[in-house]
């Protein structure tokens, strides 16, 4: 430590903190508000709202409205459907997305830049635009699974999973990494005798921890989200995700309390999963091992 | 182990040529060096050898093989990279064995490879560290590691001492040269230092615009520059170049002289007419101060280096003149200076350029 501080050091870092605390603050009211509020009756929630007391546990606080939702929704169901359909198509995107962008970024094929062009383009085109086409294009391809050969995807996981595997952002953070690496990495492991396929496995992924973490963190959310694309394609409560649950408690009279208790249980595998990866994140920037 | 033969190797990229057709042969366990200025292909020529580009037009072959169109993994050919390249998140051990692990050895001949390379570049104390706990040099032994073990036919070196300071760079040379002398290898080194070039090579191969130049030994090269260009990269400090004039021609020699130089006459050589412009090559330490002169100037430089003096004189003529002078010389800047040399040492290059 240098031991001539200026004075000015002290205050600076003083403000800097007080100004991160009120940004942390602003972020989380709206998160503790709703845990606050799922341990609340409903009265005294909305009476609550009108001062500070909104934010904090106090008055008559029990686990009612958790029982509450569990027995007007099948809430487990909805987040084992959920889990089901966020893990296999983050994990198949992971794959797939990484494994394109590998092509892109190292590969030398015809056209490679302008169907990179092309997919990147369609990063504009917003999802409610093809929800439709896409719709009517799953309700009739062929599918072979416990019941043999059948047509029409509707009412399955995979009707929410593979459209996703593929996507165009995920391909872009993925292509933008790999072309910061070094190219001697790929050449010096072609040399010592690689295939292609054992570069991606045991050089590009395993110095890839970062991207994959921030394309796993980014794909999860959207996939946890999804709200439209499973309305759509799911009639039965049998394969409804989490989201569309949501519907249960918008009935004539809203439960207020049970809606939070609902919103606060379906918030915690999302927390679950980035603090998880957030240590993978940190842990894996990794040297690249080239001399600058 | 084999010898390399290039015929008429291209190289382009699009409308760009950057390699023009390139013919070399290579024999078996030659330290062959590719020296010349940046962008003048050499790094491209070598990383054609090892299958990293395609060949445009030609023919490679290591050993009676053809290998244009084989897989670099399947060419016998192992390289080391200027950056190093190793993998970050491999430990020593396992970055030198990694070529092994791919071709399926077993594990205990991979470990006896393993601890026989680590054993010849004294690294066997880092063999459970990860490149980034590594310096340098050691990283460099490292990367050579990951080319011994495999054994291959023929090594490729590209710049891979210009990452490291004076005094290491120094003794890696030694190191590389030693191990050429211990494995017999077939060694194929890209530099830019021509310093590198003269020291460690068996044969020489000076590139320009991507067309080679001269091929030869250090000292053929040295001493008999085929034309300008070769002159003027090899040696330090550079090749004197005067332009003289024929002024005299009988049936066996030839006077040449200008406004800087007193006249010579020398043995008459072939493709030379009177009057015909040449460019005349001396080096610095064939200069000699020792009364006799042949040009002289006035010093504009002397750098003090203990066993020698170098100095720059500008001539009458208005050019300037490199001289290595043994010792240390007694002269002051401004003094004037007479130089001698030996006639039969000089180079002469035609108005093509070309050695005469």
């Amino acid at each position: 430590m240098s031991a001539v501080i200026s004075p000015n050091t002290g205050v600076n870092t003083a403000l800097r903190y007080l100004l991160l605390v009120v940004f942390a603050l602003i972020f989380v009211f709206p998160i503790l508000f709703m845990v606050v509020s799922s341990f609340k009756p409903a009265q005294q929630l909305l009476r609550d709202t009108a001062s500070i007391a909104a934010f904090l546990p106090v008055g008559d606080l029990s686990f009612d409205n958790y029982a509450a939702a569990f027995r007007r929704a099948p809430v487990a169901l909805f987040i084992f459907n959920s889990v089901v359909i966020t893990v296999v198509t983050v994990a198949g995107a992971l794959f797939i997305c990484s494994m394109a962008a590998f092509s892109f970024a190292f590969l030398e094929f015809k056209g490679k830049e302008v169907v990179l062009a092309v997919l990147i383009a369609t990063l504009i085109v917003p999802f409610e635009t093809i929800a439709i086409p896409m719709l009517m294009l799953v309700n009739n391809l062929p599918w072979i699974g416990a019941g043999g050969l059948q047509f029409g995807w509707l009412n399955t996981y995979h009707v929410q999973i593979v459209p996703f595997l593929a996507d165009a952002l995920t391909i872009f953070l993925f292509v933008q990494y790999f072309r910061d690496l070094p190219r001697e990495l790929i050449e010096a492991a072609r040399l010592d005798g690689a295939t292609w396929f054992q570069v991606y496995t045991r050089v590009i992924v395993p110095i890839s921890g970062p991207v994959f973490a921030t394309a796993a963190i980014l794909k999860f959310l959207a996939m946890y989200n999804q709200y439209l694309w499973p309305l759509l394609v799911t009639q039965s409560e049998q394969y409804r995700p989490v989201m569309v649950g949501l519907q249960y408690f918008f009935q004539l009279n809203i439960a207020w309390g049970e809606v939070m208790a609902y919103l606060s249980i379906i918030t915690l595998p999302v927390l679950i999963f980035y603090l998880v990866l957030q240590r993978a994140f940190i842990s894996s920037i990794a040297s690249t091992g080239i001399k600058g | 182990m084999a010898g390399l033969s290039l015929t008429n190797i291209h190289k382009s990229y699009g409308k760009v040529d950057v390699i023009k057709g390139v013919d070399l042969t290579i024999e078996h366990g030659e330290f062959v060096v590719f020296v010349g200025p940046s962008g003048c292909g050499k790094s491209t020529l070598l990383r054609m050898i090892a299958g990293l580009e395609d060949i445009t037009e030609g023919e490679l072959k290591i050993g009676d093989r053809v290998v244009n169109q084989v897989q670099p993994r399947d060419r016998g050919v192992a390289m080391v990279f200027q950056s190093y390249a190793l993998y970050p998140h491999m430990t020593v051990y396992d970055n030198v064995g990694f070529g092994l692990l791919l071709a399926k050895t077993p594990k205990p001949e991979r470990d006896a490879k393993i601890m026989e390379a680590a054993r010849i570049l004294q690294m066997e104390h880092l063999l459970d560290r990860k490149p980034a706990q590594l310096s340098g040099g050691q990283r460099q032994r490292v990367a050579i590691g990951r080319a011994i073990v495999r054994k291959p036919d023929v090594f490729l070196f590209d710049e891979p001492l210009s990452n490291l300071d004076a005094s290491l760079r120094l003794d890696m040379r030694s190191e590389i040269s030693k191990l050429h002398n211990s494995l017999g290898a077939t060694m194929i080194y890209v530099t830019h230092d021509q310093v590198e070039a003269m020291t460690l090579a068996d044969k020489i191969v000076v590139l320009n615009g991507g067309v080679v130049q001269q091929v030869g030994s250090p000292l053929e090269l040295y001493h008999k520059p085929a034309n300008l260009f070769v002159a003027g990269f090899i040696g330090s400090p550079k090749m004197n170049l005067l332009p003289v004039k024929v002024t005299d021609l009988s049936a066996d020699t030839m006077t040449l002289a200008s406004e800087a130089l007193e006249p010579i006459t020398l043995p008459r050589r072939d493709g030379i007419g009177q009057g015909d412009s040449l460019t005349l090559g001396v080096r610095p330490h064939q200069l000699l101060k020792d009364g006799t002169k042949r040009i002289a100037g006035k010093v504009d430089l002397v750098e003090r280096l203990g066993n020698e003096t170098i100095i720059s004189a500008i001539l009458p003529s208005g050019e300037t003149v490199l001289a290595a002078l043994a010792g240390d010389v007694a002269i002051a800047l401004n003094d004037d200076i007479a130089l001698n040399f030996d006639p039969d040492e000089i180079c002469l290059f035609n108005a093509e350029g070309n050695a005469v």
